[in-house]
């Protein structure tokens, strides 16, 4: 595609047959060049009813549960209502609809951060590199924006070619949130479907974002061999001035890197990153940036006194950065317009002031728009801050000890803790000499700092961890595969048949944030269980550095012991947030390249083939954020379960099958047209863990597929029954609905499944192997 | 006193319709014992959880053995059930346990009809409190009891919050008035 919008032409003075015109004016408002020769399908560009039948096809399956975390609304001045046992409004609203109108809220939250930060790179990308900057996004592949090609039925050429792309998303959203004002939308399926919508679009806005910054950063592209780099907060030398860089848009943290390039200053600087601004600055540039850590390491890093300056751009940064780095005395460069912190606008200044001015102390930090000057800023005044920062202490295990005797035992602390730890009781412990205690926390907690804001003597509890854990923390050094980019068409051949035969048991994706029940070492755990049993797991963001942050005896991380290729066995850092379009990409990739059904604008069918035979399931174990519950979306309504951990129940909404219900798992056999029962497959959508064991059973569940062969399918029962057994020592009692003939027993558990199928009077054939469908216009020949 | 009514998570405020505060331990009994069809939900952090019986696993196994609750077990737990020899226990995630609950039509775990009180162990605070926020919203045919030690305001009754010792006693003293009338 190529598009060029609002051309105009301005003729003086032109003949035609039909006579002479002056100062004849044509204006054009959008011109395209089409080249993608496969025809368009039902659905580009979709409005947000579009898909909605498809929508209700998954929630007829897939209930909503709510939860509401509050009774009333308090959304118009009617209000406050008490909606409390699902009583109506003033408005008529309902508790039901109300939940879900929070939901979209949300979602659309979620997918407005993706969007802004795609229109920040591809603006600004567009300006440095040319509008006309190829998309050459991933080796060995021509498909290169399976969303955006899915969705809006273009295929998109150069990183110029996106911005209708992004308009589209743009408007989507302002109708998504139109549907949330009062009097407007009033059922709450429809809000739901409105959610999948805002889903959908947020990995078209992910991929704009990422394949644009693959495109012109030159970020790997698509690389299984992606380069090593390090993780830890002991990776950083706290010799040298450190600049601290935090949030999720790369363009300042690349200026910064360039900046000390072109000075020769490369090694003279220590450069860390903390969530996915670090794991985007690794994929610029591994050898001269660093990862500290995930998002809930923020705090404790500040806390360490390490960082020298701060360069925060967007997304998931703490907003009081400003204070938390003045109590360090390190200023802090805004750089990003949604995140300007009350800080003086220094954009149009003389680097040399801004640099004198923070080197200075004259202002707690400054906002600079523009990423070049920041790089040149950041370093140079860095260069002059460290060395007066040198002398700069924190707390002695002597002041911890003393301060930590005035502790009142009022457990305010623990009671304002999300994971309510025992924090009182290492306080106390740390009183009498005994740190040990605290130390232990260092692993467990999210670094919300909650306890420190609540308790009345102000003690400053995350520095007091910092203090207790620093052995801990200093041995804090691991390896991480920098994020590949994409998965290559050429692999998604090698593998396809594979997955849509259930031959591999199955795709697990480890993403979203850190609002860990009990460390990030679960995340590790999850990752390793399932790659041993040579699932293909992919991971991003947080949950993609957690992984690294625990080793084996042998000081190995899971990223040096399994390959970064997408096949059995694979651990492949996908990269940062906006990575995770490339997941839902790769479904999408299955569905097109390996069964070659029509991608282009035919979102409805791609996803029906996904839900139906693509075993993948999704995993945000500390997920916290609205992105996360957008990202959630995008892969709910492509038919993707997502399971959270424990505190993603906070989303207030499940969606869950009822395996019971014989009625709700009927599909269409495609060969001939009738309607066939196939199980409980996949059981849930959207589903929460109240325990990491939990949560693995689930996995293994959740890949089951109508589609699977019965040698898939065995496979796929082998995890879910070992697992079972493994954790909750026994056989699930729900086999039956889960084995559709004997041939799907696997074979060293037939005689003892079978004796527990026979008593629960199991019938052979009884569940079908279609080839399963829920769009009855996908039927080749009635019966 | 009215201190104590608060939840236990500060910012976990619900609206205007609150859990009842037990005042004594017999007034759950006599709720349990006049219910038709009671279930008692136990969380993971069973296991964590002291009381006079060992843990909150023993608690569940003797309310169990009452007669008077089915138990349903939620996480990983029921392994730790059989182990401990009581293999009347039913395992289901809470959440969807909660989704069944809602539904007045749902026969229950042993599909002999409806529950009409569920009661409440073993789960982190947060967790219990939104399943409770769902039946308090979805389910009003339903009444709960939370019987942790921590007051959660969308049950239909709950402790205050309690110290261990205390709370420890009433636990037992619920039981020990199961057993004698069951």
């Amino acid at each position: 595609m190529v598009s060029r919008k609002n051309l105009r032409w301005k003729i003086d003075e032109v003949k035609t047959s039909l006579g002479t015109f002056k100062g004849l004016e044509i204006s054009v408002g959008r011109l395209y060049v089409e080249d993608w020769e496969e025809p368009m399908g039902p659905t580009p560009f979709p409005s947000i009813t579009d898909l909605r039948d498809w929508d209700r096809k998954l929630l007829s399956r897939y209930r909503p549960f709510y939860m509401p975390f509050c009774d009333l609304c308090c959304l118009c001045t009617f209000g406050k209502c008490d909606l409390t046992g699902n009583k109506r409004g003033a408005c008529g609203i309902d508790m039901a609809t109300q939940q879900s109108r929070i939901v979209l809220l949300a979602a659309c939250i979620g997918v407005s951060a993706h969007a802004g930060h795609a229109r920040h790179l591809l603006e600004h990308l567009k300006e440095y590199y040319g509008e006309d900057t190829p998309l050459d996004v991933a080796m060995n592949t021509d498909l290169e924006a399976p969303n955006t090609r899915l969705v809006c039925g273009v295929r998109p050429r150069t990183i110029g070619d996106l911005e209708d792309v992004l308009d589209y998303v743009e408007t989507q959203i302002v109708h998504l949130v139109s549907s949330c004002h009062t009097g407007q939308e009033g059922d709450n399926i429809d809000f739901e479907s409105k959610v999948f919508h805002a889903g959908m679009l947020d990995h078209v806005a992910m991929e704009v974002a990422d394949i644009v910054q693959i495109a012109s950063l030159d970020l790997p592209k698509g690389d299984p061999e992606a380069p090593m780099t390090q993780i830890g907060f002991g990776t950083i030398d706290k010799s040298k001035p450190v600049i601290m860089v935090i949030g999720h848009n790369v363009l300042p943290s690349v200026d910064i890197i360039d900046y000390l390039m072109e000075r020769n200053l490369f090694g003279e600087v220590e450069v860390g990153g903390l969530c996915c601004t670090a794991i985007d600055m690794t994929r610029y540039n591994n050898k001269m940036a660093k990862i500290i850590g995930p998002i809930s390491w923020q705090m404790r890093f500040i806390r360490s006194g390490i960082p020298d300056l701060i360069v925060v751009d967007e997304q998931c940064i703490r907003v009081d950065v400003v204070q938390q780095a003045q109590k360090i005395g390190a200023p802090v460069i805004a750089t990003n317009e949604k995140s300007c912190l009350g800080l003086p606008d220094r954009t149009h200044a003389d680097p040399k002031e801004i640099v004198e001015e923070l080197a200075e102390g004259k202002v707690p930090g400054v906002l600079i728009l523009d990423p070049k000057k920041v790089g040149e800023v950041a370093v140079e005044a860095v260069l002059r801050i460290a060395p007066k920062r040198r002398g700069f202490k924190t707390l002695t295990r002597e002041e911890v000890q003393e301060a930590a005797k005035r502790c009142r035992g009022c457990l305010e602390c623990v009671r304002a803790c999300p994971n309510t730890l025992p924090i009182q009781e290492a306080v106390k412990a740390a009183s009498q000499g005994d740190f040990s205690k605290l130390a232990a926390l260092y692993d467990l907690c999210v670094g919300c700092a909650r306890c420190e804001h609540a308790c009345p003597e102000g003690f400053p509890i995350i520095s007091f961890m910092n203090r207790a854990a620093e052995e801990k923390i200093a041995d804090e050094r691991f390896n991480i595969r920098v994020g590949r980019g994409a998965v290559q068409d050429v692999e998604i051949r090698e593998v396809g048949r594979s997955i849509v035969l259930g031959e591999i048991p199955g795709i697990l994706a480890l993403v979203g944030c850190a609002n860990y029940p009990r460390g990030g070492v679960e995340v590790a755990r999850l990752a390793e269980e399932f790659l041993k049993r040579r699932y293909i797991v992919v991971a991003t963001g947080c949950a993609a550095m957690s992984i690294a942050m625990v080793k084996n005896e042998e000081g190995e991380t899971l990223y040096e012991r399994y390959p970064g290729i997408f096949d059995a066995g694979g651990l492949l850092n996908i990269g940062s947030c906006v990575s995770n379009s490339h997941i839902s990409g790769a479904a999408i990739k299955i569905a097109s390249i390996f069964a070659k059904r029509p991608l282009r604008a035919n979102y409805e069918e791609i996803a029906d083939y996904i839900y139906n035979r693509v075993g993948a399931v999704g995993v945000a174990w500390g997920a916290m954020s609205q992105k996360a519950a957008s990202i959630a979306a995008g892969f709910w309504r492509l038919g993707v379960p997502v399971i959270v951990g424990p505190h993603g129940s906070k989303y207030r909404r499940m969606l869950l099958g009822r395996k019971e219900r014989e009625e709700d798992w009927y599909v269409y056999d495609a060969r001939t047209g009738r309607r066939v029962y196939v199980g409980p497959v996949p059981e849930h959508l959207f589903y929460a863990a109240e325990t990491l064991e939990e949560a693995m059973v689930m996995v293994a569940k959740l890949c089951m597929r109508p589609n699977d062969t019965s040698k898939g399918r065995a496979i796929k029962l082998t995890h879910y029954i070992d697992l079972h057994k493994r954790y909750y020592g026994t056989l699930p009692e729900d086999l039956p609905l889960y084995v559709r003939r004997e041939s799907d027993i696997p074979f060293t558990m037939r005689s003892e499944i079978l004796k527990v199928l026979k008593a629960a009077g199991w019938e052979e054939g009884k569940i079908e192997t279609p080839d399963p469908t829920l769009l009855e216009r996908l039927i080749r020949r009635r019966a | 006193m009215s201190a104590r009514l608060e939840p236990w998570q500060r910012a976990e405020i619900p609206g205007p319709k609150k859990a009842l505060v037990i005042s004594k331990p017999g007034v759950v009994s006599a709720i349990v014992r006049r219910a038709k069809r009671v279930l008692l939900i136990v969380g993971s952090k069973a296991m964590e959880v002291k009381t006079e019986d060992g843990d909150l696993i023993d608690s569940a196994i003797r309310l169990g053995r009452t007669g008077k609750v089915q138990v349903a077990v939620t996480g990983h737990l029921i392994g730790e059930f059989i182990r401990r020899g009581f293999k009347g226990a039913y395992t289901i995630p809470l959440f969807n346990l909660g989704d069944r609950l809602r539904d007045p039509e749902w026969e229950g775990l042993d599909g002999k009809g409806p529950y009409d009180l569920v009661l409440l162990l073993g789960f982190p605070y947060y967790y219990e409190w939104l399943l409770l926020s769902g039946l308090k919203h979805f389910a009003p045919h339903l009444r709960t009891i939370s019987l942790g030690r921590f007051y959660q305001p969308h049950a239909s009754w709950s402790f205050p919050n309690t110290l261990p010792e205390e709370w420890r006693g009433y636990l037992s003293k619920i039981i020990e008035d199961l057993e004698v009338s069951g």
